[in-house]
């Protein structure tokens, strides 16, 4: 066993060790280590380079506020995970990790070159340097930075692994495990309330994990855990979650929590998703966050081997690891010679403990036991800088006078340094919600102030300090939780014996001989943000700390200022002769730590993205090789090639069997709506442009819609079912707006009207039987129903039997062809098809998909809302102002329509467009100009909206949009396209059958 | 593009007994005055809720509370014709409308000891018996997909899907299922 | 996700509701006797309140009605929901509408 390991205690299994490899060596931990324990075991501390300067860096925590110590960590070729904290890796047999922001290795890295330019690389430094020439961004700057700059690289492969999600619900959410969380939980589910309990880390405990002497109710701390979790594991009220952080404080208290499922296993069980995302709705959140111990700001603060005191503790007392042989503890707080006692505890020497207070403070509990223990303290002194090259070997010490003046230094050998400027409590997920925070002068930091939300802070996260206090704070909080979520509670309280050192502290930045050291001293480790860095950018006038924070970048990004925070706002408080609370706090954002893209995904990757839907043809046009496209969530058969054919062959084919023969195409998907009530017809005369109260029984009429600012939304073809009972169609995009729309004028403006409205979209499956023999085929198949051009005349709509099912038929077309639509009730919609299918064989009936079915109705100059149409449209610019009910005294949109500009002569109207050269096919979306030769910018006086080749006419074809449009039929206009203008003829957009006469078969 | 369902991991063989489909029933959608509700309470013979979210069964026939004035009558197959006569003949007198939905939706029962579990994988509602108690039904969403959710015992839901979502529906909870499998 | 209290469902989450925009804008019952001013303001002016505001939502994943609400717009805190063609209570009322 490495010297570094205590023969006993701690939380870690000396009968079960674990191979792994760092950087490409072999090493050996514990079951119960994380990665950064079994490093310290192994005598490792360096594990990272700095995001910016590339310093070497150790550890500075041990847990998720470690700013340094981020590792890449391979299971395989595409798990790679980059910029995990060593200090919550939990070991595994086997584990690989790799230490990332160096090349080509750890201990000499040459972007280090970057420390020694660093006078080149002030706060601002991207912002003043690259701002000219523009063009040197893209091709110098940007990767060049990228490169040099940065952390981890993201995985090239697509992710592998699952990710779940669920919602959940409970009374009262307790955020952290600790002596306050576990205290809290305990009584909230005393009282019956449902209780979540989550814990960042692998088991509960909290800091009572990290005191080897602490007792509650006279048990040893970690029996009183054992016994709680099992009262809390026998409660079905109460769920427990760990390696679960509680990442995001959301509106109406909905917390989002992170759960790692499988990263800390050797093996990936199937089935169990690596991590879970909780959606907790809680009536309560209790935060029990605890409280994170500040660095100290001196120079070469940064070196491995300098870390918080509060790290040290945990290393030796949980996982049985000494973090150094001789060790020097600089602090500014009691709380932090509990550190030095622990690491006798576990055989290290304390070379010298330093106290940077002023003479004249009240010693503290830690203290004196430290001194009773014969430590060596030197008082009221600072630090004047660290040596060492990869981990620090020699602090240099020097005392401060009662007049503040710095003496001589002295050097003191050391392989660590323990650090303590006092704690911080976690008012992230408080500052989140929107609480209020307000400093408590007594300890020296922000504590939480009034709340936002259904919240209560608690523990040290509340700045309450000693271990009875702690219990009782949380007990009296989850009991005011789970009262103010409705039960009855009374605080279960506990009697805690610890050394309960005090936490308070003082601002980090200690005395130095100059005001500004010639050294690094660093504030914000992770983001390489030193105290010149904050005294420049006060310098140059950056007074409002968000704009000191986004200028240097202090407190950004990943670490959320844990560590960093408070330092940085003393420092700029003593800049500027201000009080820490007089400078402000900047908004604490989510995530508390960094989550993965894959918890936010979910199931909605690759297939599961959306809803697939599919129409009754769907695997009967999948088994004949129908190439599909999506529209909307549908997907569409776009065409059938048939062998060797490719697109434009396939719709060639299809296009010229509707007009020479039969087609048959799958519409199911266009929306469906059932108006019903005795004020039907008039809720859509109301509603649609058209007159629906002249429409008979049984037959239809093509709608449009507008909106009241009178422009198309929708269209489709409306059919009177009974006096009282319409079935409306929509565009497939447009059923659930049109749906909505309906709802809203029926709820909230005629609520008069006695009419109900139902989808009836899925009810039908529709299947197009289109062209000159659809009669026949449809003959073949009706023997209830008389389709002879008398009884089922165009724009009729009638109910038989076809195939065995009931149908009701709709003689209609958007080919221009003799056409019906057979609706059945979907289910039978597959066998309709298929009888359609073999009963039109005999009339070389042919499947058409989406690219035909646009090629015919585009030859006919029938308009597709939102293709032909955008948003600002007229009934009059898409030329089917025809179809207005001209002596309706109202519909949605007329108004609109009366006003100045809806009438101008220029505004954009539909019209034809055929090029000179008939193959020339125009690009859809392409802008139209009205002479040639024009430079940029050109006048665009329009633009094309749907452009085919259409193989009836053995030409292309094209619909557009020109201003004032229809005075240029039979003129020139041109269509710039890269090297060419292309001339384009304007033209009716009826180009086929213009009098109309094969619908009629 | 890539497949990460259950196909994806052909060591699971994955328990479905969670889920069962109902045989094929009628489905009317009933909207209608006070009036016409309490009268085609009478007719269907299950008095029709008038309590938010709440359900009524009758032997083989339910009503479903879906809105205010909205309601989906449930009933065999068999007796479709025969329902939507008599309601269509008694209820002359009263604005309503009675549209048949029978192919629009599939039921699914979700049930056993996790159904809850497997429904919280997308649903935002919250399935605790004090909250979503026996005969409550709602419109709601799981995941991308709007659904009916009706409870019909602690653990067993009755949910009802439009046709084409219910592919979707059933492959996430299948999704969801393969986290007991392991 | 806010939660949203439907006056006929009750508390549910904002997943099933669609934002109607600002409530009590009134459709003229004969608009061929507003002037093209008064038009343009029906469809296009609206406000945007800081503090209580009147809007429409609707519980498009639920029951299907339009309801109103004030909110909060700094807090996203609801004081009230009520259904649609009623007024809010005369104690909310203030700057609201
Ligand atoms: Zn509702």
């Amino acid at each position: 066993m490495s010297a570094l390991r205590s023969p006993k205690g701690g939380r870690i299994d000396r009968a079960r060790p674990l191979q792994f490899t760092f950087d490409g060596k072999a090493y050996v931990g514990f079951v119960g280590d994380t990665l950064a324990s079994a490093l310290l075991a192994n005598g490792v501390h360096l594990m990272g380079r700095s995001f910016k300067y590339h310093r070497p860096r150790g550890l500075l925590g041990a847990g998720s506020e470690e700013p340094n110590a981020l590792v890449t960590v391979i299971r395989d070729t595409a798990r790679r995970t980059p910029n995990l904290r060593a200090t919550q890796i939990e070991l595994y047999e086997g584990l690989v990790a790799q230490s990332q922001n160096r090349w080509p290795s750890l201990q000499f890295d040459m972007g280090a070159i970057a420390n020694w330019l660093s006078p080149l690389l002030p706060a601002g430094f991207y912002n003043k340097t690259f701002m000219w020439p523009r063009a040197a961004w893209h091709a110098l700057y940007e990767p060049n930075i990228r490169a040099a700059a940065g952390l981890g690289t993201a995985p090239s492969l697509p992710d592998p692994d699952h990710y779940a999600q669920r919602f959940a619900h409970c009374d009262v959410l307790v955020i952290g495990s600790g002596p306050a969380g576990l205290a809290a939980a305990k009584t909230a589910a005393a009282s019956g309330a449902r209780v979540i309990l989550c814990e960042e880390q692998s088991e509960f405990g909290g800091s009572l994990l990290d005191d080897r002497n602490a007792t509650v109710n006279g048990q040893a701390a970690s029996a009183w855990i054992t016994d709680t979790l099992a009262v809390l594991g026998k409660n079905p009220r109460v769920r427990l979650l760990t390696r679960t952080t509680a990442f995001g404080y959301f509106p109406h208290n909905l917390i989002g929590l992170a759960e790692r499922v499988t990263d800390h296993l050797a093996e990936l069980p199937d089935g169990k998703p690596r991590e879970r995302l909780w959606q907790v709705r809680a009536r309560e959140v209790v935060i029990a966050a605890g409280a994170i111990e500040r660095p100290l700001v001196f120079p070469g603060n940064d070196r491995p081997g300098v870390m918080l005191a509060s790290a040290a503790r945990t290393y030796a007392n949980r996982y049985g690891v000494a973090v150094g042989r001789r060790a020097v503890l600089v602090t500014g707080c009691d709380a932090a010679y509990e550190a030095a006692l622990d690491l006798v505890a576990v055989g290290a020497h304390i070379e010298l403990i330093v106290d940077v207070r002023p003479k004249g403070y009240t010693p503290g509990p830690a203290e004196k036991a430290a001194r009773a223990a014969g430590l060596k303290i030197q008082e009221q002194s600072t630090v004047l800088g660290t040596e060492g090259t990869l981990r620090v070997s020699r602090i240099k010490i020097a005392a401060i006078d009662s007049n503040g003046v710095i003496g001589a230094s002295r050097s003191h050998a050391c392989d660590v340094v323990l650090m303590s400027g006092g704690y911080t409590p976690s008012v992230h997920l408080h500052s989140q919600s929107r609480g209020k925070l307000v400093f408590d002068d007594a300890l020296g930091a922000f504590i939480p102030g009034k709340t936002a939300e259904h919240s209560h802070s608690t523990g040290a996260a509340h700045g309450v300090q000693g271990l009875t206090a702690l219990l009782r704070d949380g007990a009296t909080a989850g009991a005011g939780a789970a009262t103010a979520a409705g039960h009855v509670a009374t605080p279960i309280m506990h009697t805690g014996v610890a050394l309960d050192g005090n936490m308070a502290g003082v601002p980090g930045v200690l005395p130095q001989a100059t005001s500004l050291p010639p050294t690094k001293a660093f504030i914000d480790f992770q983001n390489d943000v030193t105290t010149r860095d904050l005294a420049l950018a006060q310098r140059e006038g950056f007074e409002s700390v968000e704009h000191i924070k986004r200028y240097t970048t202090t407190g950004m990004a990943t670490d959320q200022g844990k560590t960093s925070n408070l330092n940085a706002l003393a420092f700029i408080a003593g800049q500027s002769n201000r009080r820490i609370p007089d400078v402000g706090v900047t908004t604490f954002r989510m995530p508390y730590t960094p989550t993965t893209f894959g918890i936010f995904a979910g199931h909605a990757r690759g297939d599961l993205f959306d809803p697939v839907r599919k129409t009754p043809s769907h695997d009967w046009a999948l088994a004949r090789g129908g190439v599909f496209e999506d529209v909307g969530m549908w997907k569409r058969t776009r065409y059938f090639p048939q062998a060797g054919e490719d697109m434009r062959a396939a719709m060639d084919r299809e296009c010229l069997a509707v007009r020479n023969q039969v087609g048959m195409f799958d519409a199911s998907t266009l929306g469906k709506i059932e108006v019903v009530g005795k004020d039907a017809a008039e809720f859509l005369n109301r509603f649609y442009i058209n007159n629906w109260s002249t429409l008979g029984v049984g037959r239809s009429r093509y709608g449009i819609l507008l909106r009241d600012d009178g422009f198309v939304y929708d269209d489709g073809v409306v059919a009177r079912l009974a006096e009282d009972r319409f079935h409306v169609t929509t565009t497939t995009g447009g059923a659930a707006r049109v749906f909505a729309m309906m709802e809203d004028y029926l709820q909230t403006e005629w609520t008069e009207l006695s009419v109900w409205i139902t989808s009836t979209t899925e009810q039908w499956a529709v299947v197009a039987v289109q062209g000159p023999r659809s009669r026949d085929v449809l003959k073949s198949l009706v023997s209830d129903m008389d389709l002879s051009p008398e009884a089922m005349p165009h724009m009729s709509v009638a109910h038989g039997h076809i195939a065995g099912a009931p149908m009701m038929l709709f003689r209609v077309s958007f080919s221009g062809e003799l056409g019906f639509e057979v609706n059945v009730p979907a289910r039978h919609g597959t066998a309709v098809w298929e009888a359609i299918y073999h009963a039109g064989q005999a009339f070389g009936i042919t499947p058409y998909g989406t690219e035909a079915m646009h090629v015919l109705r585009a030859e006919k100059g029938y308009i597709i809302v939102g293709q032909d149409t955008d948003g600002t449209m007229t009934p009059d610019d898409a030329a089917v102002a025809w179809a207005i009910g001209k002596a309706k005294p109202d519909y949605v949109g007329k108004r609109a329509l009366e006003r100045p500009a809806m009438k101008r002569l220029d505004r954009k109207q539909l019209v034809g467009l055929l090029t000179v050269d008939p193959q020339t096919i125009l690009e859809e979306g392409a802008q139209i100009i009205a002479s040639a030769g024009q430079t940029v910018p050109m006048t665009m006086i329009g633009h094309v909206t749907s452009s085919y080749y259409s193989a009836s006419l053995k030409r292309s074809i094209a619909l557009g949009v020109i201003a004032g449009g229809r005075g240029l039929v039979g003129q020139t206009i041109y269509v710039p396209m890269p090297g060419r203008d292309i001339a384009v003829i304007v033209s009716s957009p009826v180009f086929y059958d213009p009098k109309g006469e094969r619908i009629n078969g | 593009m890539a497949s990460h369902t259950a196909t994806a991991k052909p060591t699971i063989v994955l328990d479905m007994s969670w889920l069962e489909s109902p045989a094929h029933t009628t489905r009317l959608s009933f909207r209608g005055t006070p009036a016409a509700i309490a009268a085609a309470s009478s007719v269907f013979g299950v008095p029709l809720p008038t309590s938010a979210c709440r359900s009524a069964t009758v032997g083989s026939r339910s009503a479903l509370w879906q809105g205010p004035d909205e309601y989906l009558l449930i009933a065999p197959e068999s007796e479709r014709t025969l329902i939507i006569q008599a309601l269509t003949n008694e209820l002359s007198a009263h604005a309503h409308s009675l549209v048949d939905v029978s192919h629009r939706q599939n039921g699914l029962i979700v049930k056993g000891p996790h159904a809850v579990w497997l429904l919280e994988s997308g649903c935002p509602l919250d399935l605790d018996l004090s909250q979503f108690p026996i005969g409550m039904c709602t419109r709601t969403l799981f995941e991308k997909s709007e659904i009916t959710l009706w409870r019909l015992a602690p653990d067993i839901f009755h949910l009802e899907v439009w046709r084409s979502f219910t592919e979707y529906v059933i492959a996430l909870l299948s999704e969801t299922a393969r986290e007991l499998a392991a | 996700m806010l939660v949203i209290h439907c006056p006929y469902c009750g508390d549910r989450p904002e997943l099933e509701f669609s934002h109607g925009g600002q409530a009590h804008v009134i459709r003229p019952k004969d608009p061929s006797q507003a002037t093209d001013a008064q038009w343009a303001e029906f469809l296009y002016l609206r406000k945007n309140t800081r503090g209580l505001f009147a809007e429409r939502w609707r519980h498009v994943r639920g029951c299907g009605r339009f309801f109103n609400a004030i909110r909060d717009t700094t807090t996203d805190q609801f004081v009230v929901t009520y259904r649609a063609g009623e007024q809010p209570p005369a104690s909310v009322v203030g700057g609201a509408l």
